[in-house]
């Protein structure tokens, strides 16, 4: 026989204000096993959570319910609190009164009939509720990052920092991700090679840092505190031990026809190449597309130049399979493809770039030699029109809806940067509107308008042509509400971000939640900002959303701090709710094996005692460390065995009972 | 193949050309079109109006003829098509427009969008084949270079029009080569001729269609074609700095069959 309490909690006005607080809590004596009932104006505070433990102390209480706000955001709280008194800290139910009744409803008298009821469930299964001790596990103290952008790399020193291992998983051959890629950077315009290249270096000579560069994440498993994670490492067909970087490879091999990734595809490459001069580790890698060995056995150049005889032609894919207690998604982005937009001409006419390809074109290691050299000619171009927000705050189906929030900033940067080195140049921006929030951000924006005189245009660009060498770029002034059509050398478009292609593969192996554009999505928008709403997985840069650099390192070091969190911890209670099978009601189907996501499901064959003898029956087991607890077992199962503790089928029925009564 | 065939008026007044080849060529490939009995304007121009009702219904009454023959639905005149397939992607997907012109129809069975409606070009490209086309030319365009005119109309908007890339189409260019001549890709072949403003605006409208033809002709072209009699009437007429020839894409299609 329970002796239940019930608290109801005034939340300020926010439930009062539309329910009868008083009413709920007369209407919960008249409960079955309701032995005291009151209410408060702030039931988490101190003094209301000592008025619970003082309750329970004073009436035995062996069942608490609480009205108040939703349990994701106190239970927490309230559990602590029965526990302080003796109390199982799972005989404690929440009904939601704040979210699910007091904020939806307008009309007191309709609110506080939907607080009782909900009221009334609550008590209805805590009748039935059985206390739970949550098992224990223990935490591999060696952290996953995947991704080895500025955020990767930023999270990697922060946790290695602190003493825990850190493993990098990067998929391009080197670390340095994009930023790698920039010239400048905004707002103080130091040089992002400067400001990045140290920090490539100090991971990779870090002695609790490990990379693994181009690797790829294959498969995970396990849960918080003791994930197991296989790593592809791609043949490079180049002996890391052995190479020493001397590029001599790279110079000689003949097959140098390749687009350049790094330059964004505007110069060549060799089959063999280095990325670009300072990556980490400084180690070729083999293209087998375009190597002429791996594709025909002839050739081989680069063997023979090779001093040292690190080519190995017979590498092979390798797996690696290593335990990790928490991983960090760095995952960065990509600009869109600009297949669908045709009326901009990208593709069709080579002056016509995107911003990253300027990036390059400014760039001192570029392939111009940060000579601004348009494609098409290799002239200088004394004309150039900037397009803001390609892709980025449409609503057509080619279009993102989201802001990419660094195109105002960047494009800001490359016509000062252009006005500083060639200043003759006119240069047009087009833009919907200027977002320069941060700090000394929207000064640097208007240092572009009024010190350096870059002609703002408010309004969209319709069409993009090539017309006797000029790029004729025809597009409206909003402001003086006229049509324009600029004679241009070069176009530049503010491609929108989006996630990189890998993210969306990687979020279903990690049951990470995504949001409709591939961002991931953190557990909570203002509170849990680097945490995924899955245990032991966090989130840095990009991968979350599109940041600039301050805001992607301030966030990756806020990720290393939950990461440090949660390693420095020695055992990780478990979530007791998970499910059981009953032995005697399975009849070993696998329905239950077959939709569990965590594979927390094994079989085994046990002797039961029948009358006259023995039998031997296959049943399910469930691993209580591997059940995330989600219960797709137990709706699936045909006879009945499985249940969810805390949530068993007999709980969730008395309370569809209780609010259908 | 039998098919349901939508002139519209111009193409038994203004734009004759249009029509008369387009029959001649269809027979020759093999293709009935069968005339659509007592049809009606199409409107003229797709109102854009969200209640609009009373101009849609001729359309309808178009749609479900074609319906009730069991055939799908063949356009030549661009305007006509852009009309006449927007009203029928309304009766389709548009809840208050297909009960309101049924309630007014009181049409034997009611009309939802059921009859597909294909334009000429894709009748070439996607019944017949521009490679099953280029074997039965009689008298290939060897050496001319020709320029397609595609039109505000013909494409847009393309999530409806469905025919080709609204900004990079190629359906013409194809037509082009099948007929054995070389396309010629110009800046402004799917800028607007300047349309209906030539009532209202003549100056307008010249400007446009001058600058139509001076891309067309910056690039080298010999002739212009079109599908769409409205288009044809401000090139040739509004076009006045320039003397490309302009015709009809029927006719060179009949002129490389032999059936001209």
């Amino acid at each position: 026989m329970q002796k239940i309490g019930v608290f109801v909690c005034w939340c300020g006005s926010n439930i009062a204000a539309t329910v009868d607080v008083k009413a709920v809590a007369e209407a919960a004596k008249q409960q079955p096993n309701v032995v005291y009932a009151t209410d408060y104006q702030y039931m988490c505070s101190e003094s209301g959570q000592t008025l619970i433990i003082d309750a329970i102390k004073e009436y035995g209480l062996t069942g608490v319910v609480i009205c108040s706000c939703s349990p994701r955001m106190h239970e927490t709280t309230f559990r602590k609190a029965v526990q302080k008194a003796g109390l199982n800290p799972y005989m404690l139910e929440i009904a939601n009164i704040r979210e699910q009744c007091s904020w939806i409803h307008k009309d007191i008298k309709e609110g506080t009939e939907k607080a009782i009821i909900l009221m009334t469930a609550a008590v209805a299964k805590v009748q039935l509720n059985k206390p739970l001790i949550a098992g224990e596990s223990a935490v591999t103290k060696r952290c996953l990052v995947i991704g080895g952008g500025i955020a990767g790399i930023q999270t990697a020193l922060d946790v290695a920092d602190a003493g825990f291992e850190v493993d990098i998983v990067e998929k391009k051959p080197t670390i340095g991700g994009k930023m790698a890629q920039l010239d400048k950077t905004f707002p103080t315009l130091d040089c992002a090679a400067c400001i990045l290249t140290p920090k490539m270096v100090d991971a990779a000579a870090h002695d609790k840092i490990t990379l693994y560069t181009y690797s790829e994440v294959e498969a995970v498993k396990g849960f918080v505190g003791n994930f197991t994670v296989t790593i592809r490492k791609k043949a490079r067909y180049v002996k890391e031990n052995l190479c020493t970087g001397c590029g001599i490879c790279t110079e000689k091999c003949p097959m140098k026809k390749q687009p350049n990734e790094f330059n964004m595809g505007l110069d060549k490459r060799g089959a063999i190449y280095i990325p670009f001069a300072q990556a980490v580790p400084k180690v070729p890698v083999i293209d087998p597309d375009a190597c002429i060995k791996l594709k025909t056995g002839k050739c081989g150049i680069c063997s023979k130049f090779c001093q040292v005889q690190a080519i190995d032609y017979t590498q092979k894919d390798e797996l690696i399979e290593k335990k990790y207690g928490a991983i960090v998604v760095a995952t960065g982005f990509n600009l869109i493809k600009l297949d669908k937009f045709g009326e901009l001409s990208y593709g069709l006419c080579p002056d016509v770039v995107t911003s990253l390809e300027y990036e390059r074109l400014m760039n001192a290691a570029g392939p111009t030699k940060g000579h601004l050299l348009r494609p098409s000619d290799g002239k200088e171009p004394k004309t150039i029109v900037f397009v803001q927000c390609v892709g980025s705050r449409g609503n057509s189906c080619k279009e993102k809806s989201y802001c990419s929030k660094v195109c105002c900033m960047y494009t800001a940067k490359h016509a000062m940067l252009t006005k500083d080195h060639y200043p003759d140049t006119d240069i047009y921006v087009f833009y919907i509107d200027v977002r320069t929030p941060g700090k000394n951000f929207d000064e640097f924006y208007r240092r572009a308008v009024e010190q350096y005189g870059v002609n703002y245009i408010k309004g969209q660009v319709g069409k993009v042509y090539e017309e006797n060498g000029k790029v004729m770029v025809q597009g409206s002034d909003l402001l003086s509400n006229e049509q324009v059509l600029i004679p241009a050398d070069m176009v530049v478009l503010a491609t929108a971000i989006e996630p990189d292609e890998s993210a969306r593969k990687l979020g279903t192996m990690l049951t990470a939640s995504m949001d409709t554009n591939d961002f991931f999505t953190e557990a909570h928008a203002k509170l849990r900002p680097v945490e995924s709403p899955t245990a032991g997985i966090f989130l840095s840069g990009m991968a979350q959303g599109p940041k600039d650099i301050p805001e992607t390192v301030s966030q990756a070091g806020a990720a290393a701090a939950k990461v440090i969190g949660l390693l420095a911890k020695d055992k990780l209670l478990g979530n007791p709710c998970v499910a059981h099978s009953d032995e005697m009601l399975c009849n070993g189907c696998s329905t239950c094996a077959n939709v569990c996501p965590y594979g927390a499901i094994e079989y085994q064959n046990k002797e039961f005692r029948i009358p006259g003898g023995v039998e031997t029956r296959r049943i399910a087991v469930v691993n209580e460390a591997v059940c995330q607890g989600c219960g797709a077992c137990t709706v699936t199962c045909p006879s009945g065995a499985m249940d969810l503790k805390g949530f068993t089928n007999r709980q969730i029925m008395a309370e569809v009972d209780a609010i259908c009564k | 193949m039998i098919y349901s065939y939508y002139p519209g008026c111009t193409l038994k007044t203004k734009a004759k050309d249009l029509d008369m080849y387009a029959r001649k060529s269809a027979e020759a490939l093999g293709v009935t079109l069968e005339e659509i009995p007592e049809w009606q304007c199409c409107g003229g121009v797709y109102p854009q109006a969200k209640d609009e009702i009373a101009t849609k219904l001729s359309s309808v009454r178009t749609l479900a003829s074609a319906k009730s023959a069991g055939q799908d639905l063949v356009t030549v005149c661009s305007a006509c098509h852009h009309v006449v397939k927007r009203v029928n992607d309304d009766m389709k997907n548009d809840e208050y427009i297909r009960t309101r012109v049924n309630n007014y129809l009181g049409l034997e069975e009611p009309y939802a969008g059921e009859t597909n409606v294909i334009h000429y070009l894709e009748l070439l490209r996607d019944v017949i084949g521009f490679d099953q086309l280029k074997k039965k030319v009689k008298n290939p365009f060897k050496g001319k270079k020709i320029a397609a005119y595609y039109g505000c109309l013909l494409l847009r908007p393309s999530g409806v029009m469905a025919m080709d890339n609204p900004e990079n189409p190629t359906i013409m260019e194809d037509f082009i080569r099948a007929i054995g001549a070389t396309p010629v890709v110009y800046p402004f072949r799917n800028e607007c001729c300047g349309g209906y403003i030539t009532m209202e605006d003549k100056n307008l409208a010249i400007k446009k269609s001058n600058q139509v033809l001076a891309s067309a002709e910056g690039k080298g072209a010999d002739l212009v074609i079109t599908a769409c009699p409205l288009c044809m009437y401000n090139l040739s007429k509004n076009g006045t700095k320039h003397s490309l020839p302009i015709y009809y894409f029927t006719e060179l299609l009949a002129e490389a069959l032999g059936v001209k």
